[in-house]
Formats: structure tokens, C-alpha cells, sequence
């Protein structure tokens, strides 16, 4: 009898499997804490988790072209490619611009524009001048309205929106285009803006990183190891310009950096350039660099501050005590127990100046510009949303590669941020 | 005095933090080579601050310190070869139990062999042989309280200070380690200069112990004077439980002087610490030097007490008693068929000698 006891399930005094009684004793626990995290959980899914799928969808989305020329698109993919397409390709075309709403059409060649520039000028014309045409055949009279509806280049671009997702977006936020064909070529060399410019965000959020780390590092230590009645004002200092509008900010320091702005003045009344040599801290990437150290440094010194904090003085002592130089002491014992704080201020500032945008967009000029003022300039100029998807997209996943190579180095678990 | 001696000699040191008041006030102190000195105190008498001067983490703001005869105030700690066990162990974290043993040695530039022989020879002291791969945190209070110790004496310092390192462990594992350091003291010869608040530690461990209060050493001695032999009413107090009485000095007689109570009885007792007939003293004498109902002709005091009450302990009776006036007097009975008829509200009669009463001063 013993022995079954103790092979079989435990039950609890009345009889049922222990294990069966605890789910049903958790069971109002777990509901209740579900029920807790609820409107949190509503609120990140329809704020944060929602956009970030509907941006990863739209930047290789292409149905919407589909939807208004479906016929064209069915015959099209008959077509052998070869000189031009065969009448049935013009004859549904023809009829599906005349059939769509306005707008629909507007939308479309936007899109075909993408593709081959030329497509939206190119149907505007000839939506106005199809009236004319009044029976077929109507390659002719079509190529007759526009040479261009005589191009083979025009229409073999259209073989790329076939299909209902695209890598088109993703291909041009790295300097990539299609050929007439569907080869992945580079783009022109004029056409060429989106390489050097991750080049410069990139280089541009380690410089920032590596300048906030090296003026915040001291400042933390500071406000970390001062008497109470010194750090509390120092940490006011330092987050006295957080509390500042980041606007203001930054046109004080175009105020400061320009060509006959505050510190140019000083040197020269100084004599230390001449009036003739002011140096140009503004409107280029060194401006870009000075501004957006001093705005993103509070968030270097927050999370390096709050690791100090908890680096008893003692270790210090100690070391000293066993023989090290301070130098020595500070960098075999400090330095590595302040490591987590270097890396979650380090990671914290390189991930808000990856997509980085007022700042560069007041101060940086032609020079300063970052990834994120090409997606603000898609989004709100071109209206091209697929692209800033598509750029967006890979800043996520650069974020993302970069979290992940930083998780392997030294561990999230060792992140504090307070 | 011999440099031997005087391995370690604080002269008139003074220290402030503020310039308004001494944390430490002209303190002379010479500490023999080879000795297991303590500085005793409540927090506050500046035995930690002495001991952080020592070890060159405070510079003393007059007087002078030195080591093995070298003023060592212009030396900066990481150069005075003096080993520390801190309150909070201070290991690294970072690092395994190996690698902090490993620093100092490093430090030293000391060829990589001889630092593995000299880690593994300071754990098998602490019996942590096993341990070394472990980080700190893996390890329980007690381990660490080991290994930080062992971190201390590898790199075979002139002198260790410890700052109140047992001050985290439970009771059991405290005394258990007031034994291993003791043991390992003298095993090695070292001198250790040993800073705590508990003065049981403080008995069990020394070779001479200083109490501090008020920024000045108080009395220093051995164990057994210093429980024995109060000079003051502090040091009486402070070490082991001790009767107070409080009382008028009514004559002085040779060593012995008499002393009032408030209530008119008439105590004989040692002349230690007053100097004139009519001041106030305060008596010190210690619960088990008290008598119960014995034979009145070998004691000079004898008084009758009413037994307020009796809390059993064992081995003995723990008897609080009104006499002369105090009613927070303590006795320690022994557990003996001969005090078994002993009850609250009894009267007994008290004896002590003169030679355990010992009038002090009395301030305030």
C-alpha cells in the first residue's frame, strides 16, 4: 500500500491529485492578476505592438496597386517582356483608368512612380486625353496620346508591383533599385542619399555616446560619492536643462554656435581666432554632435548615477588598501562594478540618437541630417509611407541586432536604469 | 621604550571633521608588535575614526602616527602595507574568490606561480580551498567573512585592522569566527589592531583591550583588569553587568574609603577614582561578587535585601534585590540546593568584601 502511495499522484485529504486542488485554489489568483494587467496590456497593444506591425507590413505592402488594376496585372503576367506588350495589356489598362476613382488612380501612380519616374506625369496626362479615344484598337492611339506609352521601360517597371509584397522600399532605403528586369541594381550615383546617410547616423549616435559618456562619467561620479547637500544641487544642475523645453534648448544653442553667435564672439574678443576665421559650429554635423551631446546627457548620467550609487565606497578603500594606485584601484574595481550603469546609459543614449530628428533638423543644416529627418521628410513631404516603413523598419532592427549583441557582451539582467 | 614595543604609536592625536569639536582627542596609544589590541567603544567615541587613521584613509589634524618607528601620516594608504578587513568585507564582486586574493599579489608584480601558491596557501588557512572559482555573492556571510580575512593576510602584511568584521553574522557564526581569528593571530604572530562595539568579543579575543568613549581612550588593559579592575565608572559600565550605587565619600582611609548612601547606609569599599572626603562617588561591583546569606564576620558590608525578583537562567538565579536604596540591584545566585527556599518579597542578607567594591567617579 505504501508503495502506491508513492508511485501514484499525491492527493490532497479529500481525495483529488494535489495538483488538480492548487490549479483550482491559483485559478482566481491568476484571473485576478490578468485582469490587473489588463488595460495595460490593451493600451501597449493598441499604442506600441499594432503600429509597429502595421509600419513592418506597409514596407513591403504593395496589394493597394493590385486592387485597382487587377484585369491589367492578370494579362500583364502573360506578357513574354519582350519589346512591348500586346494590345489586351493597353485595352485593360485603358478601361481600369477610365473605371477608377480619381484618387485611386492618383495613389496608384505615385506608386508606379516609385518604380519608373515618369508613370504619374504619364497617366495624369492621359486620363484627361483617354476622352478622345473613343474604340479600339487602342495601343496605337495611346502611344499616339504619349510616346511613352511606347516605352518597354515603362512597362516592365510595372513587373515589380505584381506581385503583392515588395522588397522595392527596402532595396531604396539602402541605395538599391529594381531594373527593368527585376535585377537588384545600385541606384545611380546622383540618386545615392541613404547609405552615407546611415553612415552618419550611425557615426553621429557613437560620437554622441562616447562625448556623453566621457563628460558624464565624472559628473556621476560626483553626484555619487558628494555629501547629500552638494549632489542634490549638482543633480539639479543636471536636470535642470531635462526640464527645459527641448526646443529652447536647441535654439539657444543656435544662438551660442552660430557665425556671430555667443561663442564665436568670445574668441574672437578673446584673440584667439581672427574675425575673419569665425569656425562654423552650426548648421553641419558638428553642431549636430555639440547639441545633441548636451541634450541626450542627462540620460547618460541618470542611469550611470544610479549604479554608483550602489558601488560601496568600501571596494575603493579597499583596493587601496591591498596596494593599488587609485588609478589602478579605479580601473580593476570601479570602473567594472560602474559597467552596467556605462552600458544602460551607453545603449540608452545610442538608441534616442539613432532616431534622432529635432535636433538635426534645427542645427544639423545640409550636413547634419540623419535618418530620421529622411523619414520625417517622407512622411510628412513625399507622403511615400512605404519607404519610411521600410527605413524605420531597419532602424528597429538595427536596434534590435545592436540589443542583442550588447545582451551576449554583457547581459540585459545587468542593465539598471534607476 | 623599545621599538618592539611601540610597533604601532599614535602620538597626541587629534582629529576633527568640522573644526568645531575632536573626534579624537590627544590620543597616545602604543601598540607591541605581535599584539591583539581592541578598541572598545558605543558608536561615536571615535575608535573607527583612530583605526581609519591608521590605515591612511583619515589624516590626523595634529599629532603624529607611526609604524615600526616612520611617521606614516604623509604616506598614502595603497603604500603603508597594511592589511583591512571591512565592516561589509568590501569583496569585489566583480571578482572570484581567486581573483580578489589574487589583487593585492598582482599588484605587487609578483610572479604568477608564486600568486597561485600564496591564494591557495591563505584559503587552505581559512578552509576555502574549494571555494576559489566561486563569485562573493555565491558564498554565505560566514564564507565571505573568510575570505576577507584571507584577502587581508596573503599578502603577509606588517599589521591587520579590522573594522567591527563580524557585525553581519548571527550569533553562532560570530563567536565560531572570534575563535578562528584568534586562532589564526596566533598561529601567524601578527599584530592586529581589532575595532568592535561588543564587548564579549572584545574579552574573548584580545591581548589588551582600549575602551574609548568621548574621543578618548578610557582605560586600557587586559580582559581580565579591565573586568576586574574598572578605573572609571564608564569602563565599569560599559564592560560586563555591574551594580551602581550612588553615595557621598565620608572618610578615606588608607586604600579603602567609606562611602554614604542616600539612604544612610554605610558601604566600605576601594579608594580608585576620588580624591577628596564629601564628593560623590559612584560604586561599582559586580553581581557575582555578591553573597547570600553567609558568614558576616569575613565581609565588610553586610546589609539586609528584599528580593524583588528571580529569573531562573539554569545554572544560576538571576536575583534583582532592593538594598540601600537601589533597587535594580543584581545578584548572581548559584543554582544550589542551599538557596532553594529563596522567594519574592524574602528578605536575605547581603555580604560583600571591600575589596570588589570599587568607588569611582561620578559624572553627571
Amino acid at each position: 500500500m505504501s508503495s502506491e502511495t508513492i508511485s501514484g499522484p499525491i492527493l490532497t485529504s479529500d481525495g483529488i491529485p494535489l495538483k488538480v486542488s492548487l490549479r483550482k485554489a491559483e485559478k482566481r489568483n491568476k484571473i485576478r492578476a490578468f485582469l490587473l494587467v489588463l488595460p495595460l496590456l490593451a493600451f501597449i497593444l493598441i499604442t506600441f505592438i499594432i503600429p509597429i506591425g502595421d509600419m513592418l507590413a506597409r514596407s513591403v505592402d504593395d496589394r493597394y496597386i493590385n486592387t485597382v488594376f487587377p484585369k491589367t496585372f492578370e494579362v500583364f503576367k502573360k506578357w513574354d517582356k519582350q519589346d512591348l506588350p500586346p494590345e489586351e495589356v493597353y485595352e485593360t489598362m485603358f478601361f481600369e483608368i477610365n473605371a477608377a476613382e480619381g484618387y485611386k488612380i492618383g495613389k496608384s501612380s505615385t506608386r508606379m512612380n516609385y518604380s519608373k519616374s515618369g508613370w504619374k506625369s504619364l497617366i495624369k496626362k492621359s486620363q484627361r486625353k483617354f476622352k478622345r479615344i473613343k474604340e479600339g484598337p487602342y495601343k496605337e492611339q495611346m502611344i499616339k496620346i504619349d510616346k511613352r506609352w511606347g516605352d518597354p521601360f515603362y512597362w516592365k517597371a510595372l513587373g515589380e508591383m505584381v506581385d503583392p509584397t515588395t522588397m522595392g522600399y527596402y532595396l531604396n532605403a539602402v541605395d538599391l533599385k529594381y531594373d527593368s528586369n527585376k535585377e537588384i541594381i545600385a541606384q545611380p550615383e546622383n540618386r545615392r542619399i541613404y547609405n552615407h546617410t546611415w553612415i552618419k547616423t550611425f557615426k553621429v549616435s557613437l560620437l554622441v555616446t562616447l562625448f556623453t559618456l566621457m563628460l558624464g562619467y565624472p559628473i556621476a561620479y560626483l553626484l555619487a560619492t558628494l555629501p547629500l547637500k552638494y549632489s542634490n544641487l549638482l543633480m539639479i544642475c543636471v536636470l535642470l536643462p531635462f526640464w527645459t523645453s527641448l526646443l529652447v534648448r536647441t535654439v539657444a544653442w543656435m544662438i551660442i554656435l552660430q557665425q556671430n553667435g555667443v561663442f564665436n564672439n568670445l574668441m574672437v574678443i578673446a584673440g584667439l581666432i581672427a574675425d575673419e576665421n569665425r569656425w562654423k559650429l552650426m548648421y553641419n554635423e558638428t553642431g549636430t554632435i555639440i547639441v545633441m551631446t548636451q541634450i541626450l546627457l542627462p540620460f547618460m548620467v541618470l542611469p550611470l548615477y544610479s549604479v554608483m550609487k550602489t558601488i560601496s565606497p568600501s571596494y575603493m578603500k579597499a583596493a587601496l588598501n591591498l596596494g593599488a594606485s587609485p588609478l589602478h584601484a579605479f580601473w580593476k574595481v570601479y570602473m567594472p562594478n560602474s559597467l552596467p550603469g556605462i552600458s544602460a546609459g551607453g545603449l540608452l543614449v545610442f538608441i534616442i540618437a539613432i532616431g534622432y530628428f529635432i535636433t538635426p533638423e534645427l542645427v544639423g543644416g545640409k550636413d547634419g541630417q540623419m535618418i530620421g529627418n529622411w523619414i520625417a521628410y517622407h512622411l510628412k513631404t513625399t507622403l511615400n509611407w512605404g519607404l519610411c516603413a521600410a527605413l524605420g523598419s531597419i532602424l528597429l532592427a538595427v536596434m534590435l541586432v545592436f540589443y542583442w549583441v550588447y545582451n551576449k557582451i554583457i547581459g540585459v539582467e545587468n542593465i539598471k536604469l534607476g | 621604550m623599545s621599538e618592539k614595543d611601540s610597533f604601532v604609536k599614535f602620538e597626541n592625536v587629534d582629529k576633527s571633521y568640522d573644526g568645531e569639536s575632536l573626534v579624537v582627542k590627544g590620543l597616545n596609544l602604543d601598540i607591541p608588535q605581535g599584539e591583539f589590541l581592541t578598541m572598545l567603544g558605543p558608536s561615536g567615541s571615535g575608535k573607527t575614526t583612530t583605526l581609519m587613521m591608521l590605515a591612511g584613509f583619515e589624516t590626523p589634524t595634529s599629532g603624529e602616527i607611526y609604524l615600526e618607528g616612520e611617521p606614516i601620516s604623509s604616506i598614502p594608504p595603497y603604500k603603508r602595507g597594511i592589511g583591512m578587513v571591512f565592516q561589509n568585507y568590501a569583496l569585489f564582486p566583480h571578482m572570484t574568490v581567486n581573483e580578489n586574493l589574487a589583487f593585492p599579489l598582482e599588484v605587487r608584480k609578483l610572479e604568477k606561480s608564486e600568486v597561485e601558491e600564496k591564494v591557495h596557501k591563505a584559503l587552505s588557512m581559512v578552509e576555502l580551498q574549494d571555494f576559489g572559482t566561486r563569485m562573493p555573492l555565491q558564498l554565505s556571510g560566514g564564507q565571505q567573512q573568510r575570505v576577507a580575512l584571507a584577502r587581508a593576510l596573503v599578502f603577509e602584511p606588517r599589521l591587520v585592522l579590522m573594522d567591527e568584521p563580524l557585525g553581519a553574522l548571527d550569533k553562532k557564526l560570530r563567536e565560531q569566527m572570534q575563535y578562528e581569528i584568534k586562532h589564526i593571530h596566533e598561529n601567524i604572530g601578527i599584530t592586529v589592531v581589532y575595532v568592535t562595539h561588543d564587548q564579549s568579543e572584545a574579552l574573548t579575543m584580545s591581548n589588551r583591550i582600549a575602551v574609548f568613549n568621548d574621543g578618548k581612550i578610557q582605560q586600557i588593559s587586559t580582559p581580565d583588569v579591565l573586568y576586574e579592575k574598572p578605573d572609571n565608572s564608564f569602563v565599569a559600565q560599559f564592560i560586563g553587568e555591574n551594580n551602581q550605587i550612588k553615595g557621598k565619600v565620608k572618610s578615606m582611609n588608607g586604600k579603602n574609603c567609606v562611602v554614604e548612601t542616600e539612604n544612610g547606609d554605610e558601604i566600605v569599599s576601594l579608594k580608585i577614582n576620588i580624591n577628596s572626603v564629601g564628593e560623590t562617588s559612584l560604586l561599582s561591583l559586580r553581581p557575582e561578587r555578591v553573597w547570600v546569606n553567609v558568614n558576616e564576620k569575613n565581609y565588610e558590608n553586610n546589609f539586609d535585601a528584599k528580593v524583588e525578583e528571580l529569573i531562573y537562567l539554569g545554572d544560576h538565579v538571576r536575583t534583582r534585590v532592593k538594598v540601600c536604596g537601589n533597587d535594580q540591584f543584581i545578584v548572581k545566585i548559584p543554582n544550589s540546593s542551599d538557596h532553594s527556599d529563596l522567594k519574592e518579597g524574602a528578605t536575605v542578607k547581603l555580604s560583600w568584601k571591600a575589596d570588589d567594591t570599587r568607588a569611582l567617579d561620578f559624572k553627571g
